[in-house]
């Protein structure tokens, strides 16, 4: 799960992680008296979750209230495209207005997990305000990395490690040391995927501050984190994402226009790969899961029905604990209470393979029946030529 | 001959009492598994379901010689699950659960490196050697004895192949799925080993995914020790960037866990690669020479 810029430095700054002073607002009276509160100049910062914002004019600076109040009309409610947005771009709801700093140095700071090595990474680098991937392609000795102990944490001297690495010394050091532990302090107690931050600078004045901030969290870990669990934003989620989640279903939409439904994560992504390789492109993924019951499939199959791009369905199920009849018995109750406005191709395998194939024959409605998930594919591609 | 499982395998179930693992513990019996019973904390000295039932995978092992833990239980109790049965010397930890916090199995794994437990999984469909022994959640009437190893970080795609591969009257020796989870604890690496020193084993069939570097291992691995065929297939190659797929650790992250990149690996290794899905039982016929 991703949370906005603003939500991710009231974090930090609970876990003593010094960011700049500011807040949130709605609408262009709120950023200007935002401003008003913190005086002097001040940057006006979209709240969306993606990247490149600066880039693509959702980052303003600003002199005073008044001129927070401009950018903050001027940034709301403009659909802010990156190369991390879909192309139609993000709505913006709310701003960040956080006093504006004379920055001296930008460094970068993350923690994420090394699959790998099977544990937690702490990585710094004088190279900030870059993509840190761009840095691991083009030069990636300017890549400090500690990894924490699996059961122990991040020791002291690897957090000093990194802040000696950073270049930092004097007080400069001290504040850069205790950031690195209270970062990891921070990743830990709150079960993040990524903690990222990107540009981590020292100011003229001599303050290490994180001047970005991204907080990624792990999904698995939700239920023991309530407060995180809260700050989830719907509107930042495809719709139809949404609405899925709510049956776990576990629902990806994509560009194409054959609509898929499959049981399992591996089989729903070859599905994929098999339509494209069949000439066609896939609207979505769509994962049911190994044991869905008849009203999830009825579910998946409404939200597939509703996504106006869908032109053909392709239900791919090799059913091992999902039993066959049972999707079966979902898809025809969901057929009849929906009907069918597009033509759906059903290719089942597995467990009571017969039994499903019987009851969609005796439905009477419809379906088209294929053999494997090749001919299943290339059916799927044809009809949703057809009728495009 | 097979890798892991036999007919030796007496497995006890963590969880019984819950629905899963009630309704696969019998599965796997029917199958003709032995399962030795259940655990499930504050219900030892009952029966569940005609299985005994203890309070710890200790007495598990004391009374009935279990010597492999089958876990389903809930995720935020599954890792604990895994050291238990490690804590308790269970050679072999095959881990069902889906959705642990990925902080949990760091620990895990770091505990089970101080131990001589296996764990397969988490998030996986389990092992089987077909006719032996079946302890995991697949559809056991789909597999067929015989020469080919399958290892797969998916579920149902390895039935998918199995299917695909009994159809066509090819057996398999074992089947290793060794799940979708970022941090697990048996590998491509570890499988592709076991599956290369087995005698029964003549080719050896692998399903990767995107995400990670495993495959990208198992390559190097090929290349340096394997001496069987090997056939594989990546799936997600239309997978998009920065959105996990279903699988926890199924997700391009920076550019890197591509499927092009793992099958440039896998084809360089002198693996044959599949490019369709609906290939692979025809791909490892053509290898086997049938």
């Amino acid at each position: 799960m991703k949370v906005h810029e603003h939500q991710a430095k009231a974090l930090l700054r609970a876990f003593a992680v010094p960011v700049p002073r500011g807040d949130v607002a709605t609408t262009p009276a709120e950023a200007k008296a935002v401003a008003a509160r913190l005086g002097g100049r001040v940057v006006v910062k979209a709240q969306v979750h993606a990247g490149g914002r600066g880039k693509a004019g959702g980052i303003q600076l600003a002199d005073g209230p008044v001129a927070a109040e401009a950018a903050a009309r001027q940034i709301l409610g403009m659909r802010l495209t990156t190369p991390q947005t879909p192309p139609e771009g993000i709505l913006v709801r709310s701003v960040l207005v956080e006093e504006a700093s004379a920055v001296a140095r930008e460094l970068y700071l993350s923690v994420t997990l090394d699959r790998v090595r099977a544990t937690h990474v702490a990585m710094a680098s004088q190279a900030g305000g870059m993509e840190i991937e761009e840095v691991a392609d083009r030069s990636p000795e300017k890549i400090l990395r500690e990894w924490a102990h699996p059961a122990l944490g991040l020791a002291d001297h690897q957090a000093r490690r990194l802040a000696f690495g950073l270049g930092l010394v004097g007080e400069e050091f001290k504040q850069g040391a205790g950031l690195v532990r209270n970062l990891f302090a921070l990743y830990l107690a709150k079960d993040c995927s990524l903690a990222e931050i990107n540009p981590l600078v020292v100011t003229r004045d001599g303050r290490v501050l994180a001047l970005d901030a991204k907080l990624n969290f792990d999904d698995n870990a939700l239920y023991r984190h309530v407060d995180i669990a809260a700050l989830r934003d719907p509107h930042e989620e495809d719709p139809l994402d949404v609405e899925a989640s709510k049956y776990s279903l576990n629902y990806i939409k994509l560009a194409g226009n054959v609509g898929c439904m499959v049981n399992g994560a591996g089989l729903a992504m070859a599905t994929m790969d098999i339509i494209k390789l069949a000439g066609g492109e896939p609207a979505n993924f769509l994962d049911v899961g190994g044991g869905a019951s008849p009203e999830q499939i009825e579910n998946a199959f409404r939200i597939l029905s509703s996504d106006p791009s869908v032109r053909a369905v392709f239900i791919n199920v090799f059913g091992g604990i999902l039993r066959v009849d049972r999707l079966a018995e979902g898809l025809i109750a969901a057929v009849k209470k929906l009907g069918l406005r597009l033509p759906v191709v059903v290719r089942m395998e597995g467990t009571n393979v017969e039994l499903g194939k019987r009851m969609l024959g005796e439905s009477g409605l419809p379906f088209v029946t294929a053999d494997d998930m090749g001919d299943g594919a290339r059916k799927a591609v044809a009809l949703a030529k057809g009728s495009g | 001959m097979s890798i892991l499982v036999d007919k030796a395998t007496r497995v006890v179930v963590q969880g019984i009492t819950g629905r899963e693992g009630a309704f696969h513990a019998a599965r796997c019996k029917e199958y003709g598994t032995t399962v030795v019973g259940g655990v499930t904390p504050s219900k030892g000295g009952t029966t569940h379901e005609g299985f005994p039932v203890w309070n710890t995978v200790a007495e598990a092992v004391l009374n009935e010689g279990a010597n492999c833990a089958l876990i389903f239980v809930p995720p935020p109790a599954a890792a604990d699950a895994i050291m238990e049965a490690a804590a308790a010397g269970v050679p072999l930890i095959v881990c069902i659960t889906e959705g642990i916090p990925v902080a949990d199995m760091v620990r895990a794994k770091h505990f089970l490196a101080w131990t001589t437990s296996r764990l397969i999984g988490p998030n996986c469909p389990g092992i089987i050697t077909p006719d032996a022994a079946k302890i995991g959640i697949m559809p056991g009437h789909i597999h067929k004895r015989g020469a080919v190893g399958v290892v797969s970080r998916s579920g149902t795609l390895t039935y998918e192949v199995v299917g695909q591969l009994t159809g066509r009257g090819i057996g398999q020796s074992t089947c290793v799925g060794i799940g979708g989870d970022p941090v697990h604890g048996t590998s491509f690496v570890d499988v592709l080993r076991l599956f290369n020193d087995d005698p029964e084993t003549r080719a050896i069939m692998m399903i990767g995914e995107i995400g990670g570097s495993a495959e990208e291992e198992g390559a190097a691995f090929i290349k340096a020790h394997v001496t069987k065929p090997v056939v594989a297939f990546i799936c997600g190659q239309t997978a998009p960037p920065g959105r996990r797929m279903g699988h926890a650790g199924a997700i391009i992250a920076g550019g890197r866990g591509t499927a092009a990149e793992k099958m440039k690996a896998l084809a360089t290794a002198g693996a044959t690669l599949v490019r369709s899905p609906a290939d692979m039982g025809a791909t490892v016929a053509t290898v086997l020479g049938r």
